[in-house]
């Protein structure tokens, strides 16, 4: 902010000085225009998406109303649709998946930034960023193939004997359903934690770490207690990067979770996502409501990501607010 | 660089000519599960008539019909026929009607996996629609069972998978269950999609397939090419005359046969639970959209010469991936339909 607020009193004079024509014969005011119809295009193609997928849900709009979202019947033979067991699929699958991913993302990103020598994090780093560039259906495939079969055969039978009292691990175990589908997600989302933070924590200046060290500190106490605080801000970031991609994950959940749309308290039970199901019947519509109903999820499914992504703002410049509090005190 | 510059200008001269010279270009959309033999066929037709060159999206049935409904493809592919409202919204839009052509036959299966189980079970239609109906839920039940004297089922629950996709395949079960079970009718219907209820959904045929593998006590519906393809084990289905028929390609034709008699004139019939000893009974045509008027009288006349091909020589390609190949009354009955294309 600093620097920013130095440069524009100085550039001021400089620009006045010159006529429009001046400018624009000199470029800088063409590529001012062309940035800013680049820029202008992302809201423009939000605010574009949003209107034709409010235009094209009009008639589950009108026939349904609220109840869509209060309703769990979704029947396309008989014109009945309700989004709540998708709503629910949606946001337990991608809770599952953090709550595996998290913990395992950002221990492995303060190994590489903070404890590995600096070839060992670099070579790890490229096979982040391969895993991150792997192609959805491919994990899809790791999960039907690998993940399920391990789920039924081994995990399943091994919570239902340890955790079993509790309603999350009970009922019958096929190896499909929630519990696989946020396994898997966690997979495809765990490369995006550690790699940015990553570059988050490596980022944080030396001088933070070396004045922990000589007060006294051992290496981890000034990794854990002055090192991941300073980069709370950029950790937390990588996790709502990679809560998006969860919610929005289709062909690997669709794989994975069983494709029913039910509403069940058990993690082994089978369910259902809002993008699983919007691939799956979209291009097999043919009565305009259930088309229309399928578009509707879609509006659903951009103001989920567009309300978490906005808590996620808040969150973060809450938390960075306190921590540039108490680097001033 | 000039060199450059006059090669560049050569290949585009070339590429001007080939152009320009560029065949007629038909496009259709639709159905999946013909795409394999679709594909074969435009093929096939492209060598003999290098002129013309049909493009076909496999898109699904429902994508095919919403196509050909806002013109944006010269004819379109279902695996179930349009229905009244859908043929209104055709009619509606370009004052003239669509006409179906069937031009495959294709069967769905049972399949399943029970381990210790190598034998191939008889199913009755009751066992079926009471398995999808979630009443009948362990496999020595006796619906299943009666069937099966002399095999010994386990008292495993069981695991039923359906398509998750909207699909022709899926069309074809529910059409068929609709009609042996009237629970099945009131309940869940037919279509390319319904609300089931029980089972796991799994996305496409070979999803399906590899879940019924891969998981024990499985039972599901496959498109018939998929079983054979993959050489997996399925079941015969009790007739309507009472005979227990295993899906191939001669009982799928003995079908279309049993249901050619009273093929209405716009060829949009349901075959499944078909009269006929030998016919399997969960079989279906799969069709061709093709308008009734065309504003250019060239694609017609490519279209008119696509389908003659099909319904004769194209007829000999089938077999040989795993389709089974219509029924010559019904061919009789096609080519005269066709005059009414104009």
């Amino acid at each position: 902010m600093a620097t920013t607020t130095t440069t524009v009193p100085s550039a001021g004079p400089i620009a006045g000085s010159r006529s429009f024509l001046a400018r624009l014969r000199e470029g800088d005011e063409i590529a001012r225009m062309i940035t800013f119809l680049f820029a202008a295009s992302v809201v423009l193609v939000t605010v574009l998406l949003v209107f034709e997928l409010w235009r094209d849900s009009v008639l589950p709009r009108h026939k349904f109303g609220f109840n869509f979202f209060r309703t769990s019947v979704w029947d396309p033979v008989f014109d009945q649709f309700g989004a709540l067991p998708f709503i629910y699929g949606t946001l337990l699958t991608a809770t599952i998946s953090l709550v595996i991913a998290v913990p395992l993302g950002i221990g492995a990103a303060i190994f590489l930034a903070e404890l590995a020598p600096a070839r060992i994090s670099d070579t790890l780093e490229f096979f982040i960023d391969l895993l991150a560039a792997v192609p959805s259906v491919i994990y899809g495939i790791l999960g039907v193939f690998i993940v399920i079969p391990l789920m039924r055969d081994y995990i399943q039978p091994g919570l239902k004997k340890s955790l079993g009292f509790l309603p999350l691990f009970q009922g019958p175990a096929y190896g499909f359903g929630f519990l696989t589908a946020g396994a898997v997600l966690a997979i495809m989302i765990i490369p995006y934690i550690i790699s940015v933070s990553r570059e988050v924590l490596l980022s944080v200046p030396r001088d933070q770490r070396e004045a922990a060290l000589s007060l006294g500190s051992t290496r981890w106490e000034a990794t854990w207690k002055v090192v991941v605080p300073f980069a709370r801000g950029g950790i937390l970031g990588s996790i709502f990067l990679a809560l998006a991609r969860a919610l929005g994950e289709t062909i690997a959940v669709t794989m994975v979770i069983g494709n029913q749309p039910i509403i069940r308290a058990s993690l082994f039970s089978s369910g259902y996502s809002i993008a699983a199901i919007i691939a799956n019947e979209l291009t097999e519509a043919t009565s305009n409501l259930h088309y229309q109903s399928l578009i509707e999820l879609g509006l659903v499914l951009f103001l989920l990501t567009f309300v978490l992504n906005g808590l996620a703002r808040l969150l973060i410049v809450a938390t960075s607010q306190r921590g540039a509090g108490m680097g001033h005190a | 660089m000039k060199r450059l510059a006059g090669l560049l200008l050569v290949v585009l001269a070339v590429a001007g000519v080939l152009w320009a010279d560029s065949a007629l270009s038909i496009n259709g959309a639709g159905a999946t599960f013909p795409y394999p033999m679709y594909s074969k066929w435009f093929d096939e037709y492209h060598k003999k008539n290098t002129n013309l060159q049909i493009n076909y999206q496999s898109i699904g049935s429902g994508g095919g019909i919403k196509q050909i409904t806002e013109g944006t493809v010269d004819f379109g592919a279902t695996d179930g026929p349009m229905n009244d409202e859908q043929l209104k919204a055709y009619s509606d839009k370009h004052g003239s009607g669509i006409l179906h052509f069937p031009t495959v036959l294709g069967a769905d299966v049972p399949a399943y996996n029970i381990p210790g189980v190598s034998a191939e079970l008889n199913f009755t239609p009751e066992a079926l629609a009471g398995i999808f109906l979630g009443k009948i839920t362990k496999w020595n039940d006796p619906a299943i069972a009666g069937a099966n004297k002399g095999v010994s089922l386990p008292a495993n629950d069981i695991v039923v998978v359906h398509r998750s996709d909207g699909s022709g395949t899926t069309y074809i079960w529910t059409d068929y269950l609709s009609k042996i079970s009237d629970e099945w009718k009131a309940k869940v219907g037919k279509g390319t999609s319904v609300n089931w209820p029980v089972g796991l959904g799994a996305k496409g045929n070979e999803v399906v397939a590899g879940t019924i593998k891969n998981t024990p006590n499985s039972f599901g519906y496959v498109e018939l090419i998929y079983v054979i393809q993959n050489q997996m084990a399925y079941g015969r289905v009790r007739n309507s005359s009472g005979a227990f028929i295993k899906a191939n390609l001669a009982s799928v034709t003995a079908a279309a046969a049993g249901a050619a008699k009273n093929m209405p004139d716009d060829f949009r019939v349901s075959i499944t639970d078909a009269p006929g000893k030998t016919a399997y009974p969960i079989s279906s045509f799969t069709w061709l959209l093709v308008p009734a008027k065309f504003s250019d009288a060239t694609k017609r006349d490519a279209i008119k010469g696509f389908v003659k091909w099909m319904l004769a020589d194209g007829q000999n390609y089938t077999e040989a991936l795993s389709y089974a190949k219509l029924p010559q009354e019904v061919v009789t009955k096609e080519l005269k339909a066709l005059n009414n294309v104009q």
